[in-house]
């Protein structure tokens, strides 16, 4: 049994045997123990792996412990590095992340390319994909293509060339190196890295411009990246490459780009379609975002197509779709289990590399090449930078100054992707390969440290700009929708075919024809304002009933902030307290939480001033609050028992009348006091009226009790609209569906 | 205002729209050359009916109210000068802005008056203030049918409660301007002119 699990197999391969070393020699004491009769298995281990010879079946000792390692050893292993990855980056975040710790026993595992491409780096794609900002990105995009594809060709000729020309310095000493595999070697070392831009951009927390640019330079590279590379890697070999085979290189990149773009726009679409189908099976939804990408991913890759591309153009594409049909919780899975995808990929990758770097079977070191490789880089990327600045400069709107350009440049990092690219090479046709490699790690080292470290200091140095981490006021949103309508309209008067011209094209055709496939129910007709105004509200409720409780029971009653605010208002105070709408399950539960919550204070209320000798003035206020509420609460429930119906003014009239005179719109208002309850069933064209109304059946089952947020001015009409606000929650049905089972 | 009958336009204009406007002499001229293809009525001015004729006009929510903006109060026919004048706010803002002569008071497109020229598309009654009412009218022609009023009216509250903070329950300009400080408008409000 010690000899089996020694693994004298033939199967195995010496890495891995001398890696099991430690969890034999933790059992070696108990398996001596129990196996000191026979050497040969028993019957109860023939449904294990093979090993056994199954020749002598006779009857031995039952072992009542046992050892199977081959059995386990190849998840074990995963899970171990996986394990010591979070636990390193658990203790260790604040130090940067290249770690040469070789675990002290054992042989360290080298990075596999295909383990790295296939398993390592989607996860970190998809995550920036799908949480890529779309609409800075699509506002840079010219800037951003300009950088990755022009600033990485420049890139790979400069230091192709000029790393030729220092090699012929002393050929000898550099082995020999030709044009093409030295140009070969700028491909690979030229491309912006996303992983570690990613890891170093995400702390500084820079403005978000310099960040889309850096980023999406790193994603969109890949697509040059990937044809430069197999078009050097084909001609290495023969030596030349001729005009035709450029030329052949020019449309293949168009071909890799934006057939990558397709594959994963396709299955982008996919996902969003099955989405709409899954509301009766919601803990299956955030499997279907993840494994639609990852084929469209392994889609890409197989034809030779940029997968990066694919990936991100497909998390992009089924984003808005899929959003506003997963439920709630999905939505939370797909956000954290990305993130944490992405945080475990990128920790093992850096582990990876700081061991591959240690290993010392893969190096040999020359130094003119690498510092030549190392400078050179530098210095193409401060060129490039400038040089491509200078020229978007005239055609931006936002121009880059020297700060945001010195960033860009400095932000260039090169990272694993570089390394395994070149661990991809076939040796036999570069027997540089060691050489190469060797530079790409101290390259990649450079970059990460060196200026990785540094840039957080350079930034508060120069004081870049920093992110705006306030979030998004439905007023921004409303006025920014405006100002988009207005420039629309501005750049048609002007003949102009402008970027909001074409903006809103896509948003009409997405309106009219995609989004009726592929967002379930009535969600589709939604306008995004609505949609926003209810991510805002739901967020805000949610806050609430994480604060309400105890002593901030006042907080979480609007009515009772208004009452209690006997000064005069001041802005500052949160005023959005005064007026949160809830959907109608958090407004139970809230109901719940401060039921029982009040009852508990005004009990501590009694025993507490038995005892104590200084009231808390805050606690004493809390009663008065709590007498306050139910009154107004009181008067409130009568006063929603006899709303009146008004007569339904239908939307299309009222919209006929406002665009005719848009005064009118403003006097009929003011007539009529009594607030309107739409129940509109008569009204075709208006579905969410319907909901109303089944909305309005289930309150009156449930005897909901009216919740009355007052205004501050608390005049009876707008207590009224404001109730009527209450029940006219139009939450998406499918969520609350979803939600019930689990609260009640 | 002098609404002249000539169709060409001659120097000493283009040259007074420039140092009112700052719009170079090819965009002057390319933008001149837009207007008599919209005015069909070859008289040298525009009336509604020329912007309505414009396709996508008709279909942008803001339309009757972008259209307006182009005619100064109570007139009906809007000439060149006004035309480039209503445009001019939507130049992009450049940095060498700053050494103009001091006697020009601020030019059109700069941030206060992008804003301000938005501001007026909201406020239509000119009391310079966004009340409840203007704003609902401006939601109601963005977002369309779907909505029943009372989810608009409550938007229009929370809008009106996160801008105000004088307590008038309507926004003024100043308020306008704070609300949007964190909104890039020199960009959002500028088109890039082609040469």
């Amino acid at each position: 049994m010690l000899i089996d699990s020694c693994g004298f197999s033939p199967s195995r391969s010496a890495f891995v045997m001398s890696s099991r070393i430690i969890p034999v020699v933790l059992v070696l004491l108990v398996g001596s123990v129990l196996h000191t009769a026979a050497a040969s298995p028993s019957d109860h281990e023939t449904n294990h792996t093979a090993l056994t010879n199954g020749t002598a079946h006779q009857k031995k000792a039952f072992p009542v412990l046992d050892l199977n390692y081959e059995h386990v050893h190849a998840p074990f292993e995963i899970s171990l590095w996986v394990l010591l990855a979070s636990l390193m980056k658990l203790g260790f975040h604040l130090i940067p992340r290249l770690n040469n710790i070789v675990p002290e026993k054992k042989v360290p595992p080298v990075m596999n390319a295909d383990v790295f491409f296939l398993c390592l780096l989607p996860p970190i794609i998809l995550d920036a994909g799908y949480f890529l900002p779309i609409r800075p990105f699509i506002e840079n995009i010219g800037t951003i293509l300009m950088f990755a594809v022009i600033g990485t060709l420049w890139n790979t000729f400069f230091i192709g060339g000029l790393l030729f020309a220092v090699c012929q310095i002393n050929p000898g000493y550099t082995m020999d190196l030709g044009l093409l595999p030295c140009l070969l070697f700028a491909t690979i070392i030229s491309a912006v890295d996303p992983v570690a831009v990613l890891a170093v951009f995400e702390e500084i927390h820079i403005n978000e411009l310099l960040h889309i640019l850096v980023f999406g330079e790193s994603l969109l590279n890949d697509a040059v990246t990937v044809v430069l590379y197999h078009l050097f890697e084909e001609y290495a070999g023969a030596g030349t490459v001729t005009v035709l085979d450029g030329f052949l290189g020019i449309i293949c990149f168009l071909v890799v780009a934006l057939g990558g773009v397709l594959v994963g726009a396709i299955y982008g679409i996919l996902a969003a379609f099955t989405s709409r189908f899954t509301s009766h099976m919601r803990v299956i939804e955030p499997l279907f975002v993840f494994v639609y990408s990852y084929m469209a991913y392994l889609s890409a890759e197989m034809f030779h197509l940029s997968g990066i591309m694919a990936l991100i153009a497909c998390g992009a594409v089924m984003k808005p779709y899929v959003e506003a049909n997963i439920s709630h919780k999905s939505h939370t899975t797909v956000k954290y289990f990305l993130k944490m995808w992405s945080s475990v990929s990128e920790t093992l990758i850096f582990i990876f590399l700081g061991v591959a770097t240690v290993d010392g079977t893969h190096h040999s070191w020359n130094w003119i090449f690498v510092t030549a490789t190392v400078i050179l880089c530098l210095i193409a990327r401060v060129i490039g930078v400038i040089g491509l600045t200078y020229l978007m400069n005239k055609v931006r709107i936002v121009k880059l100054t020297t700060k945001d350009q010195f960033i860009i440049a400095y932000g260039g990092l090169r990272g694993a992707i570089a390394f395994s690219l070149g661990f991809l090479l076939n040796e036999e046709h570069f027997p540089q390969k060691k050489m190469f490699l060797t530079a790409i790690i101290t390259v990649v080292f450079f970059t990460v440290f060196v200026q990785g470290m540094t840039i957080k200091p350079l930034v508060e140095l120069l004081a870049v700009k920093k992110k705006q981490e306030a979030k998004r006021t439905i007023n921004e949103e409303i006025h920014t929708q405006f100002l988009d309508h207005l420039l629309t309209g501005i750049e048609d008067i002007c003949g102009h075919y402008g970027h909001h011209h074409w903006k809103d094209k896509l948003n009409r055709f997405n309106k009219k024809y995609l989004k009726r496939y592929l967002i379930a129910g009535t969600r589709c007709e939604e306008p995004q304002l609505l949609s926003f105004f209810h991510k805002m509200e739901m967020k805000h409720a949610i806050e609430q009933v994480e604060k309400g409780g105890g002593s901030n029971v006042p907080s979480a009653l609007p009515s009772t902030v208004s009452m209690q605010n006997i000064q005069p208002k001041k802005p500052t105070v949160e005023p959005e307290r005064m007026l949160p709408k809830l959907p109608k399950g958090k407004e139970d539960e809230i109901r719940n939480i401060l039921r029982t919550n009040l009852q508990k204070t005004r009990l501590r209320l009694h025993s507490y001033n038995r005892h104590t000798l200084v009231a808390d003035p805050f606690e004493e206020g809390i009663s008065d609050i709590i007498l306050r509420k139910r009154k107004s609460l009181n008067t409130h429930i009568n006063n929603y028992l006899t709303v009146p119906a008004a007569p339904p003014d239908t939307p299309v009239m009222s919209r006929a009348r406002l665009a005719s005179d848009p005064q009118a719109r403003g006097a009929k208002y003011n007539a009529d006091n009594v607030p309107t309850f739409q129940v509109d069933l008569a009204s075709p064209q208006s579905p969410d009226s319907v909901t109303l109304l089944n909305e309005l059946k289930k309150v009156e089952d449930q005897g909901l009790m009216m919740k009355a947020p007052s205004s501050k001015s608390m005049e009876g009409e707008r207590d009224q609209q404001k109730l009527t606000r209450c029940l006219s929650d139009p939450g998406p049905s499918a969520d609350e569906d979803e939600d019930e089972p689990f609260l009640k | 205002m002098g609404s002249r009958a000539s169709s060409l336009l001659r120097e000493e204009e283009i040259e007074e729209i420039k140092k009112e406007t700052g719009f170079s002499h090819s965009q002057i001229t390319r933008l001149y050359s837009r207007f008599t293809s919209l005015d069909k009525g070859e008289n040298g001015t525009l009336s509604r009916e020329d912007f309505q004729r414009i396709p996508e006009l008709a279909i942008n929510p803001l339309g009757d109210r972008i259209i307006n903006a182009f005619f100064p109060e109570g007139e009906d026919q809007v000439n060149f000068r006004g035309f480039m004048r209503t445009l001019a706010h939507f130049r992009p803002v450049e940095d060498n802005e700053k050494n103009k002569n001091a006697a020009v008071s601020e030019p059109l497109n700069s941030r206060t008056n992008k804003l301000l020229f938005a501001f007026r598309l909201y406020d239509l009654d000119r009391d310079d203030k966004i009340s409840r009412e203007e704003l609902l009218q401006v939601l109601r022609m963005m977002v369309g049918v779907n909505i029943s009023d009372e989810q608009l009216g409550s938007i229009a509250d929370r809008t009106i409660q996160e801008a105000d903070t004088n307590g008038d329950n309507s926004i003024s300009f100043n308020e306008f301007m704070k609300v949007l400080e964190k909104v890039d408008v020199e960009q959002k409000m500028s088109i890039r002119f082609l040469h």
